[in-house]
């Protein structure tokens, strides 16, 4: 790729050459784009007519031109120079055209970094667009530019996006981590603070890509996972499944660290896991009851229960992942499970095949049963890949035993037949090993393998030599005869390496064959000369070692064939030859090293040993790149051994939070909503493409202006411009029992100005984000009349406030209304018309097709009340009527109650001095002096959480206004002779205020 | 995780390239040329290939290989199963996966990969969500694009992507509501000379084509569920309610998606359908060879057994081939020494059979090995192991659907060992 330096210079070619712009022009477009690029000079011109087809004002023109570009940038061709022309385009208005520029962005940004910055501003802007696709992609490529000058404009967009209302957005800000984390290490600090807030996310959407994160950023810091262990668990069926693999495997190195190894003791622990795996409901309770010397802590058989169904996973890489959590962390009785999905994947593709039979190949050698039963699965098929074969062919040996070998012994005869000359040649290899391993059959694989001596490939035969001789070299007392009729082969065999290893045996063992070892030299010693270079080294030791036993015999041969290796053409014989005659045949000169001829030569050697290659492979962690080069590839995190004592477990516990409770009615509702909220979504969406056509393209100016009109926002959140929303889906009956929610909510907020002057501002927001928000203290049962029955014409509405945050918007109270026909026939249609305020957003509930006499139906709404008592007027109509009704909260139901530390209160409390602090002092009565009731009243006026407070006689509660997310504390400090003072601190003072009102009369009261 | 992906045609050349993060040279695909010349088959290049600073990886698909670049750990049947997916994704859009398919949508394509990685990460691989973000090229949608200049990219987040039920689009509306179902059989099988079965298995798929408007949950159960040895699952399918009662019950996908995936294991009794006479002879010191093939059915419960092809790959010794077959067409390729035997249709009552003589190299000693039989062949109508739908129902939609269910039997890696 170019340098800096000479992408600057192209440039100034490139302004050069705008004067010859008309010479350019001849070649207008074709639509043969791709033809002709081969020539230097047709390349120039065409990158010219690009350049002015960019310039253009013509949408399709510029579309054109990017493709073209596109293909350039694909076939790896060098289009920087276009990046002026091309920049410019970053904020159109065509989507299309604007992703291609994206594309151009990313690929060349890095090495036009002062040009790249020209594009940053449009990023910016978009990272606050409404539409969350528009705010996703914007971070994706602002992040994928790897200019370090804007690394601080990318942390504020991570963080920003970390607490975006889009699951989606949040996703993608997890991946921006990673991507400036390899940008500035330095990052490292801030980056692991962005991960810990977004593992505690609990969208499925994001836990994937978070984990990656951390995997990249910080994999040692195992304490971030803690707490989030068992959502982690629990979430991992409805991750994505990329997302799946990913987790699973940060799971097992995390298991290794925290749980005691269940490998101890297996007989004992046998039958009780075997239980506890089929009725797993049971289990926890089982787990704490039984006395037993080893228990599994209920967090890791959570994770083999919730990891088990993804054995069914249609992706092989989660089903790998499986089975190596389970080879890794599973008692060993359990592991066998994976076996069958493992031998599903043999029937995917090659590639599939390749790294599954790689991991049972280091399976099979500890754990032979696990796949015994499924030896046909490994059959070799003359289709096979070679390096598929040979796998096969290793996992077969590592399951031979005595039951078996007969049925493997005769498949690989089929195989050393086989056509593939490689492939046999490792089928004798492993005759070899099976041979050695199983003591029942040596003799019948060494006759086999003699057999095969007579076999017309070279490379059969050689195998067969080289294995026979290993073979041999293990046991040759009891082999003398092999010895002999290998040396009757001798005169048939052809292949020099067998020859040579012919040699080297009879040599070796010539004491055991003392009759036939020296015609055997006789007959070479006739022979020499015609003989291939290895065979005739090996001749020459063969007659160094005769000499050495039985020079009677042989002194004149060995001393004929040391002069004929004296005068060889090859210097390797040559020198061979003179060094045997010193060594062997005793003179004046060599003296000391002669006399221990005997113990050079004849040297015990060792047998050299038959084994897997795979023996060592489960140093690895299996399914990884490094078990399958079996070398350590970069970034490879070690599997720490399991530790004697386990850590503390109460690490993982989680503060329990009720789960949002949601309506059976509400769910239903929510299920069948999603085709109505799509439309509508539209529709608004229609509208405001519209508007945003009505103003000129070229206005960005004025858009500017508009967006700075709006009053500054001073929460984190802004009441929405337009009612969007997302549906909601279920997926009933999901995978996961009950314990985690089962809807996931889903809301797209124009997110808040980035405001880089003010980062104190910001990171209050932040704080404020992150105390979460809790279920209610305390429901209300009152509701209220919303239709009289009478004035309804049979249809009565009453409503109630549920407290509980609107699943549809963050920034809604949501309503529960319960609808009753008592009129004498079926109602209709009945649904929710014109509101009043115009602006009043409501999430409407689905239309009631038809509501029987007498029946009621409860359905749920969402208001934004927009932190006003006022009411929020609409009509409900039926198919023939419409009636005007209207919803009146109460203050303290536009609040939602929000946990929060002692400590937390303080400071935020610190914050709110002032204009924002309302106080009063009441006469309470005398039941309201102890804490219960008196938190129960307070929680009943309003909406609030109970802080927990070390002081007896000061009471604090904490909540959040529902649309603007400003915070409100409550303090209520008894004094003495039943006086109390109750203070208010909220930026909301009207709200604040009011509250007090309520406040001082509910607790004056009796 | 993926670096870069290079796409190399089988002459050797790189005509795509495209980078997720810094530009990797593309001579870091030397590495994986040399190992490609090593292979004597293109089947046999590694799929892993370690280089000095990067890791290969590669997968090979119609002729295309589809090289990635890894640059630390990450488990290599991650980004195998995502390559096999991009391929599928290509394939869905373009109707074929070629490299003239791909030169000619090389912006799609782009685009595509874009959305589907994201710094290395899968993003989107769901085929109904990418259709959403990047319609496919159809020749009425480029037309219309070019007078209208709307464009193939969609404006707006596919509902799909944030909600639990991923793999299905919301507001799908049909005016012919309709669901087939295929379950295709294959059977796996090693014959030994003597024709008695070394090993049998089979492996089942149900492939759905399911165009139903709204969001249909559907549930299908089968009248003998327990000969389901081992299974996988869309990620539609409930798993729970399957463990419980061996029900199929899902939201499907829009569209063609496999449902269900299924093996029947061999220690089932699999009865074979076809068997296969053939006396395949080579002798000492002559240059001929006799060759005589014959076959018929066995098992097919009634039905007949088609689109029958024999291919056999002949020892290297073969020079040429002079055979007579019964019926069909017969092909011999001097060069790579295959044959190739289109029979068609079995007719019990006359069964095919091909018969003649094989020229050997003259003075070349008689191979080892007597070459294996590959034999593919479809029963229409049947499933092998029995398998049977019982039923399928459907809720949370109104109207009445079209349902349907095919069989269909066929041969997967079907050999005879001769």
């Amino acid at each position: 790729m170019l340098s800096m330096s000479t992408n600057n210079s192209s440039y100034n070619d490139q302004g050069g050459a705008d004067s010859a712009v008309e010479i350019g022009q001849e070649t207008t477009p074709t639509s043969n784009s791709g033809a002709g690029f081969g020539l230097f000079s047709t390349d120039f011109k065409k990158n010219d007519d690009l350049k002015e087809m960019l310039e253009n004002n013509k949408e399709s023109l510029k579309l054109e031109a990017m493709k073209r570009i596109v293909g350039l940038i694909a076939k790896g061709k060098n289009a920087s120079e276009l990046f002026p022309a091309v920049v410019k385009n970053v904020a159109s208005k065509n989507i299309e055209l604007k992703k291609l520029v994206y594309v151009y962005l990313v690929r060349y940004a890095e090495e036009q970094q002062d040009l790249a910055l020209l594009s940053i501003s449009t990023f910016q802007r978009a990272l606050k667009d409404p539409n969350q696709l528009i705010r996703a992609s914007a971070l994706r490529v602002l992040s994928s530019i790897r200019v370090p000058i804007i690394i601080p404009i990318m942390m504020l967009a991570i963080k920003e996006a970390a607490s975006d209302m889009s699951p989606y957005v949040r996703k993608t800000s997890a991946h921006a981590i990673q991507k400036l984390y390899s940008l500035d290490p330095d990052q490292k600090e801030h980056l692991i603070e962005v991960i810990e807030k977004l593992l505690k996310d609990k969208s499925t959407l994001v836990a994937g890509s978070v984990v990656m994160a951390f995997e990249e950023v910080c994999p040692e810091r195992i304490d971030l996972i803690h707490k989030n262990y068992r959502k982690l668990c629990n979430l991992l069926v409805d991750v994505e499944e990329w997302g799946q693999v990913v987790i699973i495997s940060m799971l097992t190195r995390y298991a290794r660290t925290q749980f005691t190894s269940p490998w101890r003791e297996d007989g004992v622990f046998d039958e009780n896991s075997e239980r506890a795996f089929y009725e797993s409901d049971e289990e926890k309770t089982r787990d704490d009851t039984e006395i037993k010397p080893y228990t599994m802590d209920p967090d890791h058989r959570l994770l083999l229960r919730n990891t088990k169904p993804l054995l069914q996973s249609r992706n092989t890489a989660v089903v790998m992942s499986v089975a190596q959590l389970y080879w890794h962390l599973a008692p060993r009785n359990e592991v066998s499970i994976v076996t069958k999905s493992l031998v599903r994947l043999l029937r995917s593709h090659r590639e599939v095949q390749y790294i599954v039979l790689q991991n049972i190949a280091t399976m099979s050698i500890q754990r032979k049963g696990m796949f015994e039963p499924y030896m046909k699965s490994f059959y070799v098929r003359s289709t096979d890949a070679t390096h598929i074969k040979s796998l096969k062919l290793e996992i077969l040996t590592n399951l031979a035993n005595e039951a078996n070998i007969s049925t493997i012994l005769r498949e690989f005869q089929t195989y050393v037949k086989s056509q593939d000359k490689q492939f046999a040649a490792g089928t004798i290899q492993a005759i070899g090993r099976c041979a050695t391993n199983i003591s029942e059959v040596t003799d019948t694989c060494l006759n086999g393998l003699v057999l095969l001596l007579s076999n017309r490939d070279e490379t059969v035969v050689a195998e067969s030599v080289v294995v026979i001789k290993k073979l041999l070299q293990a046991q040759p007392s009891q082999h003398s005869d092999i010895i002999k009729h290998m040396a009757k082969l001798l005169d048939n065999i052809t292949v020099s390496m067998a020859r040579a290893s012919i040699l080297w045996l009879i040599g070796e063992y010539c004491e055991r064959v003392p009759k036939i070892a020296p015609d055997v030299l006789r007959k070479m010693a006739k022979s020499f000369t015609s003989e291939e270079d290895i065979v005739k080294l090996q001749t020459v030791n063969l007659a160094a070692k005769l000499y050495l036993t039985n020079s009677k015999q042989t002194k004149l041969l060995t001393q004929y064939i040391l002069n004929l290796g004296k005068y060889d053409q090859n210097y390797d014989i040559r020198d061979r030859t003179r060094f045997i005659r010193q060594l062997i045949v005793p003179n004046e000169k060599s003296g000391a090293l002669s006399k221990y001829a005997r113990r050079i030569l004849l040297a015990p050697k060792p047998a050299p040993v038959l084994e897997s290659a795979y023996k060592d492979r489960d140093r690895y962690q299996l399914g990884t790149l490094s078990h399958t080069i079996n070398t350590k590839a970069s970034g490879y995190l070690e599997l720490s051994d399991w530790p004697a004592v386990a850590p503390d477990q109460s690490v993982r516990n989680v503060e329990v939070i009720e789960p949002v409770r949601i309506h059976p009615s509400i769910c239903t509702a929510l299920f069948h909503f999603c085709p109505d909220s799509s439309q509508s979504s539209e529709e608004s969406e229609k509208s405001s493409s519209q508007s945003e056509k009505s103003s000129s393209e070229s206005d960005i100016e004025q858009k500017k202006k508009k967006k700075m009109k709006k009053p500054p926002q001073k929460k984190n959140v802004k009441p929405p411009n337009k009612d969007r929303y997302q549906s909601v889906m279920c997926k009933p009956n999901s995978w996961v029992g009950p314990g985690f929610g089962a809807c996931v909510c889903v809301c797209d907020f124009s997110s808040c100005r980035m405001n880089l002057l003010r980062p104190h501002l910001f990171s209050r927001r932040l704080s404020v984000v992150i105390s979460c928000v809790s279920g209610p203290a305390f429901v209300p049962e009152k509701s209220h009349n919303l239709l009289h029955r009478m004035t309804g014409k049979g249809l009565a509405a009453q409503y109630q406030f549920t407290r509980q945050p609107c699943l549809y918007q963050p920034n809604m109270v949501s309503v529960q209304i319960s609808l009753t026909n008592t009129s004498d026939h079926r109602l209709e249609q009945i649904h929710i018309g014109e509101r009043s305020p115009a602006g009043l957003k409501i999430h409407c509930f689905n239309t009631i097709e038809f509501l029987e006499p007498d029946a009621s139906v409860t359905v749920s709404m969402g208001i934004d009340f927009n932190d006003s008592t006022q009411a929020a007027n609409f009509q409900l109509c039926t198919k023939e009527d419409q009636f005007s009704v209207s919803i009146q909260p109460a203050v303290g139901d536009l609040f939602l109650a929000v946990t929060m530390t002692e400590q937390d209160f303080r400071k935020e409390q610190g914050k709110l001095q002032g204009m924002n602090e309302c106080s009063a002092t009441i006469t309470v009565t005398a039941e309201n002096t102890s804490s219960q009731p008196l938190n129960r009243r307070v929680a009943a006026m309003a909406n609030v959480g109970v802080v927990p407070s070390g002081q007896d006689n000061v009471h604090r509660f904490a909540g959040k206004t529902a649309c603007s997310g400003a915070v409100l504390l409550v303090t209520v400090e008894l004094r003495e002779s039943s006086a109390a003072v109750i203070t208010i601190n909220t930026e909301k003072s009207v709200m604040g205020s009011m509250l007090l009102r309520d406040l001082k009369k509910s607790l004056a009261q009796a | 995780m993926i670096h870069s992906l290079f796409l190399v045609n089988s002459s050797g050349d790189i005509f795509l390239e495209k980078h997720w993060k810094s530009v990797v040279s593309r001579s870091v695909c030397d590495y994986f040329f040399e190992a490609q010349e090593r292979a004597s088959e293109p089947e046999n290049v590694p799929p892993v290939i370690p280089t000095p600073h990067h890791y290969l990886i590669s997968v090979l698909r119609h002729r295309i290989y589809f090289v990635a670049v890894i640059q630390s750990e990450v488990p290599p049947l991650f980004v195998i199963e995502f390559l096999h997916r991009v391929v599928d994704t290509f394939q869905d859009y373009f109707g074929v996966c070629t490299e003239a398919a791909i030169k000619d949508n090389v912006v799609v394509v782009y685009e595509l990969l874009e959305e589907m990685l994201d710094n290395g990460f899968p993003l989107a691989t769901e085929s109904n969500i990418l259709k959403e973000l990047i319609k496919p090229p159809t020749i009425l949608r480029t037309v219309v694009n070019t007078i209208t200049g709307s464009t193939n990219v969609g404006e707006q987040l596919p509902t799909g992507q944030l909600s639990v039920v991923p793999w299905r689009r919301t507001g799908v509306k049909y005016t012919n509501n309709e669901a087939y179902f295929d379950v295709v059989e294959e059977i796996d099988a090693i014959i030994d000379k003597s024709g008695s079965t070394i090993t049998a298995e089979i492996q089942g798929v149900i492939d759905a084509c399911v165009k139903l408007t709204g969001m249909p949950d559907l549930t299908l159960s089968f009248m003998n569920p327990r000969l389901l040895d081992d299974v996988s699952f869309h990620p539609c399918v409930r798993f729970k309610r399957w463990e419980a009662e061996r029900i199929l019950s899902f939201i499907p996908p829009d569209g063609n998606f496999r449902l269900l995936s299924y093996h029947v294991s061999s220690q089932n009794l699999v009865a074979i359908p076809v068997y296969v006479k053939h006396n395949i002879t080579f002798r000492e010191g002559s240059s001929q060879g006799r060759f005589e093939l014959t076959l018929g059915p066995k098992q097919t419960m009634g039905k007949g057994v088609e689109a029958v092809l024999v291919n056999s790959q002949l020892p290297r010794g073969v020079l040429n081939t002079n055979l007579n077959p019964s019926q069909g067409t017969y092909t011999f390729d001097p060069v790579t020494k295959l044959l190739t035997w289109d029979v068609g249709k079995i007719n019990p009552q006359k069964l095919p059979s091909l018969k003649g003589s094989m020229s050997l190299q003259a003075g070349a000693s008689k191979p080892d090995e007597n070459p294996t039989i590959n034999i593919q062949f479809k029963i229409q109508q049947s499933a092998l192991s029995g398998l049977k739908v019982n039923r399928l129902d459907m809720y949370g939609e109104k109207y009445k659907p079209f349902k349907g269910i095919k069989y269909m039997t066929k041969a997967g890696k079907f050999q005879v060992r001769t």
